[in-house]
């Protein structure tokens, strides 16, 4: 036998349409809460507004998506039911979004992958049968046209601008890029979804991305590293060991107070 | 002759614009109170960012987010009017970070709790916008416009911490106790903020005369308590003083001063948090520098090559 | 290097169609791109803005006070340039 690291993803429980909003909810979630890590600590003030901004995007993304699939779902679960009473194996989120948010050489790297991906995806899916999810997306994809734009300046600047911050730069494109693959895979969730006009094949947009991201790495004088992919699995609940910490602080008051409202 | 210009558009509730003459004491006490007004922005962020990511709801994560984000964005409105004085702000996080200015004593706390989110936001906040309202018509102009706009956008910060005490008094015996605890560690040094009673001031008189400050310290103060007495027996909670009642005769609340050698102590750099704040400002700004010289260095070359 | 290499920039915003672009304050950018980004994000987070214009506060040139009196006063007694100059009978309306 196979350990599940390995092994075909097993039949999700929840409706078709609330498990899928749950992973892009979780995505959102779990970037929204590394980037929120950034506040108070950034670069410059005007960084310290601008990663917060972006952050507040994606933690209202996340909201709309996770209180979707709760109600599709239909089992009385709302967005915080979702967001904090979840143990890390009913995590649907990519592996990349959860990685700890580094330098800003790092965080700028991972910015530049996901939100690449993440515009092209809300873009296919603001044209969605399910009115609600083409409706988030909609509004979504605007917001995320800006963080393609600040990932964008940022990497010209890193990229072109020191030796130093050219290396740093490089470090931080090895660390994501092992798990760029992912955001690609598709499973029996999104052909069933896709084939319906619901949700989007995320394999239809690697060579769109791939020509984005190429371009701006080369405006900025970087190259994509050549590192081996990571396992991957965030999708089956499949995490790094980052993702355990990340919720053990997130859920931790929720979870002492329980049935309470805040 | 300049002089009487300044003192005659000062007596006459004409604002003071950056280029017009000034006196060098004028210019150096704005400076001063405005970069210690930036730095509280900056260093506030701290002890409230400490629970963003702890918030217990999505909904109230958000908040926290935005609230913290408008400290920054605040800190850049004051550092903006400060500038205009002829200071560069690079100058002023020096000094900050040398420990040779000041920022807000109350920031020197700990956020041990939840609820010292909602205490921050109702008691410091609420104390906070009792300095301000009048500095929106201090004699600086660049001052008293960026003070309207952070009083516009504050009004938001009290109304959401009264609303997590509201919620937490309202809750669970759990969540009731925690709330109180705040309250009790925050009363204090919220009443610390308007600065020692004004016969131990050493700045009001003149700032005063200079319509920089237009009330003393002592008006503020008992200004806040009359606001906020009501305030908490809406909220079911208890301020920590026995000595708080109507005093019909004066038309005010009679209170008990905050212990004034606490905040000496804590201005003189020992209270709870001191160094760990510094220190958390002073290894955000070295881990940037890289990004802040990267960024230069880009912007130079791409100068360059147009030109060339 | 230090930060002081990132030049001070003055923002501008017009807050809706129709009104002209008001100062709104400063910041601090590597670059003209960055200083718009800047400013979008730390003027206009509560939808202040339609447009935004932001200028290299090297590259203004004020009038000095000294200046003063030439340069404004010869204005300020042109009172026929302002509508409540001219007195309006009683009971004329939309004049």
């Amino acid at each position: 036998m196979r350990s599940p690291f390995f092994a075909t993803p097993p039949a999700t429980t929840m409706p078709d349409a609330a498990a899928y909003a749950l992973r892009l909810g979780d995505d959102a979630l779990v970037l929204s809460h590394r980037l929120a890590e950034w506040v108070a600590h950034a670069p410059e003030l005007e960084e310290d507004v601008a990663l917060a901004n972006i952050s507040l995007d994606l933690l209202g993304q996340a909201r709309a998506l996770l209180a979707y699939a709760g109600a599709v779902e239909g089992a009385g679960r709302d967005e915080d039911a979702l967001a904090y009473l979840r143990d890390d194996r009913a995590f649907t989120n990519m592996q990349l979004v959860e990685l700890p948010r580094g330098d800003f050489g790092l965080t700028i790297a991972r910015q530049l992958l996901f939100s690449t991906y993440q515009r092209m995806l809300y873009a296919r899916l603001a044209a969605s049968s399910d009115e609600t999810l083409a409706g988030i997306a909609a509004k979504a994809e605007k917001e995320v046209a800006y963080h393609v734009d600040h990932a964008t300046q940022w990497t010209l600047r890193l990229g072109e601008g020191t030796a130093g911050s050219h290396a740093r730069m490089r470090a931080g494109l090895v660390a994501v890029w092992p798990y760029a693959d992912e955001l690609f895979e598709a499973d029996p969730l999104t052909d069933r979804l896709a084939a319906e006009g619901v949700g989007v094949d995320p394999s239809c947009l690697r060579g769109e991305w791939d020509a984005a991201v190429d371009g701006v790495l080369r405006e900025a004088t970087l190259e994509r590293p050549e590192v081996r992919p990571a396992a991957g699995g965030g999708r089956r609940g499949l995490h790094t060991e980052h993702l355990g910490h990340l919720l053990a602080e997130m859920q931790s008051l929720h979870r002492a107070h329980p049935g309470v409202t805040w | 002759m300049l002089q009487l210009e300044f003192d005659e558009r000062v007596a006459a509730d004409d604002r003071v614009e950056p280029r017009d003459w000034m006196p060098d004491a004028y210019r150096s006490t704005l400076i001063r109170q405005i970069a210690q007004h930036a730095h509280s922005e900056i260093i506030g962020m701290q002890p409230e960012g400490n629970w963003i990511t702890r918030a217990p709801s999505l909904k109230r994560k958000a908040i926290l987010i935005a609230k913290v984000q408008d400290e920054a964005g605040h800190g850049l409105y004051l550092y903006s009017a400060a500038e205009t004085l002829g200071v560069d702000r690079d100058e002023l996080v020096e000094l900050l970070l040398a420990g040779r200015q000041k920022y807000s004593s109350i920031f020197n706390y700990p956020t041990l709790t939840w609820a010292d989110i909602g205490a921050i936001g109702w008691l410091v906040d609420g104390a906070a916008i009792t300095n301000q309202v009048p500095l929106c018509r201090c004699s600086y102009g660049p001052y008293a416009r960026a003070m309207v706009r952070i009083c516009k956008e504050e009004s938001f910060h009290q109304r959401q911490g009264f609303e997590i005490l509201y919620t937490l008094g309202h809750g669970t015996p759990g969540q009731k106790a925690m709330a109180q605890d705040a309250v009790d560690r925050w009363w204090w040094p919220s009443l610390m903020m308007f600065g020692p009673p004004d016969a131990a001031s050493t700045h009001t008189g003149q700032s005063t005369a200079w319509k920089i400050k237009r009330f003393g310290n002592d008006e503020l103060r008992q200004r806040f308590v009359d606001m906020t007495v009501p305030q908490a027996d809406a909220l079911g909670l208890a301020l920590p003083d026995d000595g708080i009642a109507w005093n019909a005769e004066r038309g005010h609340y009679d209170f008990t001063e905050p212990d004034y050698a606490e905040l000496t102590a804590v201005i003189e750099g020992n209270g709870p948090c001191n160094a760990e704040r510094i220190a958390v400002r002073r290894a955000a700004h070295e881990d940037g520098a890289w990004v802040r010289e990267a960024a230069a260095a880009y912007a130079a070359k791409r100068a360059g090559r147009e030109a060339a | 290097m230090n930060r002081s290499d990132w030049p001070l920039w003055e923002v501008f915003v017009r807050a809706r169609r129709g009104l002209s672009h008001q100062h709104v304050g400063s910041l601090h950018a590597p670059d003209a791109a960055m200083a718009l980004r800047n400013a979008r994000d730390v003027y206009t987070r509560r939808n202040e803005g339609v447009s935004i214009w932001v200028v290299p506060a090297a590259a203004i040139h004020a009038s000095s006070p000294d200046e003063k009196d030439p340069f404004f006063t010869p204005a300020a007694d042109k009172v026929y340039r302002h509508p409540t100059f001219y007195p309006v009978p009683e009971g004329v309306e939309h004049l």
